[in-house]
């Protein structure tokens, strides 16, 4: 869609500000960023981390009394979708060495390296293998690759600047000290990274980093690592079986507490399935589409945060979910690439964020919680200057024809083809015409507990990638996500390979745990009819749902 | 307040669409996979990553007045007033089997993988349905000759989307041969990086092992004093720029 009349008169207030503002930035005059002493303030007053009301103790399980979303907790504080006494598990539907759960980057790589160590592999995933946050990842993978000017000690410091300091030290070693082999593992693969011709990789800076440690494929780098690896688990797939649209709805654990296998839920046919397995890995990824607060979101139609809800029902903790991470400058119009994410690099190469009236209120490269916080204040009913889209949203201006008018005609082209060509297919020119844009819910910052090889505190489960929390603190930096779920995929790969061939007979299998959690919902007098893990967001018109009256409606999928 | 990913635009012109022939009156400014949302339907089959890179929601429609059949991403594609429409979420293709660690890259090693390559007739329907603009018909071109690095070049945009399959009067299963060719030239026809190589063997060597402890032991409040000190490598620094502190990179002479 084209900017309608109604957004194009208010362009025409950007456009008479942005002459001077171009001669600002070439003076080397910025807006004035936030003074550091206030940014704490400011954060606690619009960043969605720490808006009143939106967070709530957990009354069950074993991290109750912790304080995260109220849209994560209605998910926990929530019956299973199976009536375990319904359930046969005395003959199972499949029977597998290894279950891996998620068909991700985290999930893929656990396949291929429990195959490489012996076992018979059965990946469940909710979409089609691939349909992932992996697939979506852009700007690029980090690790210490260039010996001369950059080691793990290096990384190790930024990915501890970048989570406040928090993070598990263990698991920060581990994902520092793999970052090469992970990435010479994928160059081995066929993954097509950018090159030079002698074969070094291009690399490049990333927020927060100190060295140049970004390597990419062009811009699709998640892409083309996903698509490799999904190619190479084709290969074997005598050994690792690809169950698709099956997501897992419960774990089933045996009468010595140890994982034996998952609950599978066939969208089709909505069969309910159990997979015996020798154990099992959880590699469901983020938790984007519960539109934490209302904020749209960059993640995939199947970031429901099911492996959390799942395996904290079976006793696995979490920590570090009381933040999540906000990406400042996601679409917010036009429609159709809404939260889709708009990269920092914009900023950097000179585009002013502006308000309705044309008028600057923050400096573009402010840190991305107090950039977010800012553009959030804006909007708020305090100040009331965001601009309205013919959706009914609210968004700021990024002003886009300032890098040509800064860098030379065509510099938008040239420097950000992918976006370019997308606006373009909508009728909006960005070297012309500015960008609307939102801040977007991005990233599951925290998750389930585990250790350095990737064990829960239930025996036979582990956990790998977005849905664990600890790697990245706080606060994750861009490109230490995809090398997170490439190394921990492949640590649990080889962790949960070990336990299948040292473990004995599987015990009787039960869904004991999940009666007992509803025991202590009852108990802590949680009064519910919410059913989880979601699966799948709901999208349909509310109009249309009002007619929608089949009883056995099961939360957002309907029956 | 931004409302989250929904579909509901009332204020908007509405107008009428067709999926699988029945009538819906849709928001005009949807895409088609909103439009379908706001009609009713659940997606499961037919939406992944809802921003057009992951290739699950190629889209068969046609427009009044016109006799053309068309295709695009459900995702990407906006509304028109009486179009005609269906999913092709799936569509059955043929994927050979190989081990690509047996393989040197080769046209020929290509060629006996996917024989019918060579029925090509060069109609180009696959190149005209592309949602990625990208050259299809070309690049299967290179595959008959041989050219396996110009396949990875040309092809490298590919969502995998499987519209060019859908409409290949030769049968032909474009990105399985696409993809193959990619994994080949990453890994036999481009050089392999020599540094990644040094890095891992400093690493495996435990070269980092007792700094990172040290790193690991400390108090939070030297920790934070080390890494607001941490030399940054500046924007416009060449790649072989080389810090002042050394201490904890591998020097020259150590890799010599
Ligand atoms: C738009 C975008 C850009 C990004 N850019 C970068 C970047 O440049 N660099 C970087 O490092 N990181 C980036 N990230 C983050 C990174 O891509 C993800 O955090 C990471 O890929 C997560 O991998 P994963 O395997 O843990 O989860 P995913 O890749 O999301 O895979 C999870 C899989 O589990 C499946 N699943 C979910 N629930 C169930 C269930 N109940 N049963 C069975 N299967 C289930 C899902 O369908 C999916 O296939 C980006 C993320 C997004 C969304
Ligand atoms: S080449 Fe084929 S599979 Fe790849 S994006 Fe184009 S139409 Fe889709
Ligand atoms: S559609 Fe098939 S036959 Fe026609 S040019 Fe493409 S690959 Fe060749
Ligand atoms: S949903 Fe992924 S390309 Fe459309």
């Amino acid at each position: 869609m084209p900017y309608p009349e109604s957004l194009k008169k208010l362009i025409k207030k950007v456009e008479a500000t942005r002459p001077a503002r171009v001669e600002r930035k070439k003076a080397g005059q910025e807006f004035e960023a936030v003074d550091v002493e206030d940014r704490d303030e400011l954060l606690r007053k619009y960043h969605p981390d720490y808006r009143k009301g939106t967070r709530r103790e957990i009354k069950v399980g074993p991290s109750k009394g912790y304080s995260i979303s109220n849209e994560i907790v209605d998910l926990l504080e929530a019956r299973s979708r199976i009536d375990p006494g319904l359930i046969d598990l005395s003959e199972p539907d499949y029977d597998t060495d290894l279950l891996v759960i998620g068909g991700g980057g985290a999930g893929t790589s656990t396949a291929l390296i429990a195959q490489e160590n012996g076992v018979e592999v059965t990946i469940a995933t909710k979409l089609r293998h691939g349909d992932a946050n992996t697939m979506m990842a852009e700007g690029g993978i980090q690790a210490a690759s260039k010996g001369w000017k950059d080691s793990p000690y290096y990384h190790y410091l930024d990915v501890l600047g970048g989570g406040h300091f928090k993070n598990v030290p263990q698991l920060v070693k581990r994902l520092v000290n793999n970052g090469p082999d992970a990435i010479q593992w994928l160059e081995s693969l066929g993954a097509m990274f950018s090159k030079e011709s002698d074969g070094t990789l291009k690399t490049m800076h990333g927020g927060g980093t100190s060295r140049k440690r970004m390597h990419f494929a062009a811009d699709i780098t998640g892409a083309e690592i996903m698509r490799t690896i999904r190619d190479e688990a084709r290969s074997r797939e005598e050994d690792i079986e690809v169950i698709e649209f099956n997501p897992a709805v419960d774990l089933v654990l045996d009468d010595k507490g140890r994982c034996a296998g998952a609950i599978l839920y066939n969208l089709e046919t909505r069969e309910y399935h159990y997979v015996r397995a020798k154990a099992v890995v959880l590699a469901t990824g983020g938790c984007g589409r519960l539109h934490i607060q209302d904020f749209m979101t960059t993640n995939h139609y199947g970031a429901t945060a099911d492996g959390v809800v799942m395996a904290y029902r079976a006793g696995v903790p979490v920590s570090f979910l009381h933040t999540v991470q906000y990406h400042p400058t996601g679409v917010v119009y036009p429609e159709q690439a809404e939260g889709i994410l708009i990269t920092e690099k914009f900023r950097g190469a000179g585009a002013n964020i502006l308000n309705v009236d044309g008028e600057q209120f923050v400096y573009e490269r402010e840190p991305r919680d107090v950039e977010a916080a800012c553009i959030i204040r804006e909007c708020s009913e305090d100040v009331g200057k965001g601009v309205p889209t013919p959706t009914g949203k609210v968004g700021v201006w990024l002003d886009s024809p300032m890098i040509d008018l800064l860098k030379g005609e065509g510099t938008v082209g040239r420097e950000f083809p992918a976006k370019h060509i997308l606006y373009e297919r909508y009728g909006i020119d960005i070297s012309r015409e500015p960008m609307l844009v939102h801040p977007t819910l991005h990233y599951q910052n925290g998750g389930l507990q585990i250790t350095e090889s990737c064990e829960t505190n239930v025996p036979g489960l582990f956990a790998s990638g977005e849905v664990t929390g600890g790697v990245h603190g706080e606060n994750r930096l861009m490109g230490n996500s995809l090398l997170d779920v490439v190394v921990f995929g492949r640590i649990a790969g080889k962790a949960a390979a070990e336990f299948v061939k040292k473990k004995g007979e599987t015990g009787k299998p039960t869904l004991e745990h999940v009666k007992q959690y509803n025991q202590e919902l009852d108990k802590e007098g949680v009064d519910t009819d919410r059913i989880a893990p979601m699966i799948l967001p709901d999208y349909s018109n509310p109009e249309v749902r009002k007619r929608q009256l089949t009883t056995e409606y099961q939360g957002t999928i309907r029956g | 307040m931004t409302a989250k990913n929904t579909s509901q635009a009332p204020s908007e012109e509405m107008v009428p669409i067709f999926v699988m022939g029945e009538r819906f009156d849709v928001p005009a400014s949807l895409t088609i996979q909103k439009a379908m949302e706001y009609a009713g339907y659940q997606l499961i089959r037919g939406c992944g990553c809802r921003g057009g890179v992951c290739g699950a929601c190629g889209t068969v429609y046609r427009t009044p007045g016109s006799y053309r059949l068309e295709v695009g991403l459900a995702c990407q594609t906006v509304v028109q007033p009486g179009m005609y429409l269906t999913l092709l979420p799936f569509f059955p293709g043929n994927r050979a089997g190989y081990d690509i660690t047996e393989m040197e890259g080769t046209g020929e090693e290509v060629a006996e993988l996917y024989p019918e390559i060579f029925k090509c007739i060069g109609c180009n329907a696959c190149t005209q349905s592309c949602p990625m603009d990208i050259d299809v018909m070309q690049y299967m071109a290179r595959a008959i000759r041989g050219d396996v690095s110009g396949v990875a070049e040309l092809s490298f945009d590919c969502i995998m989307c499987g519209l060019c399959a859908s409409r290949c009067p030769a049968e032909e299963v474009q990105y399985n041969v696409a993809i193959l060719c990619r994994r080949l030239h990453g890994r036999n026809l481009v050089p392999a990086a020599d540094h990644l190589a040094d890095a891992v063997e400093s690493v495996e060597g435990g070269r980092f092992d007792e700094p990172l402890q040290e790193l690991m032991d400390m108090e939070e409040k030297d920790l934070i004093k080390i890494y607001r000190d941490r030399e940054a490598e500046p924007d416009n620094a060449e790649d072989d720029w080389v810090p002042e502190d050394r201490d904890y990179v591998v020097s020259r002479s150590e890799r010599d």
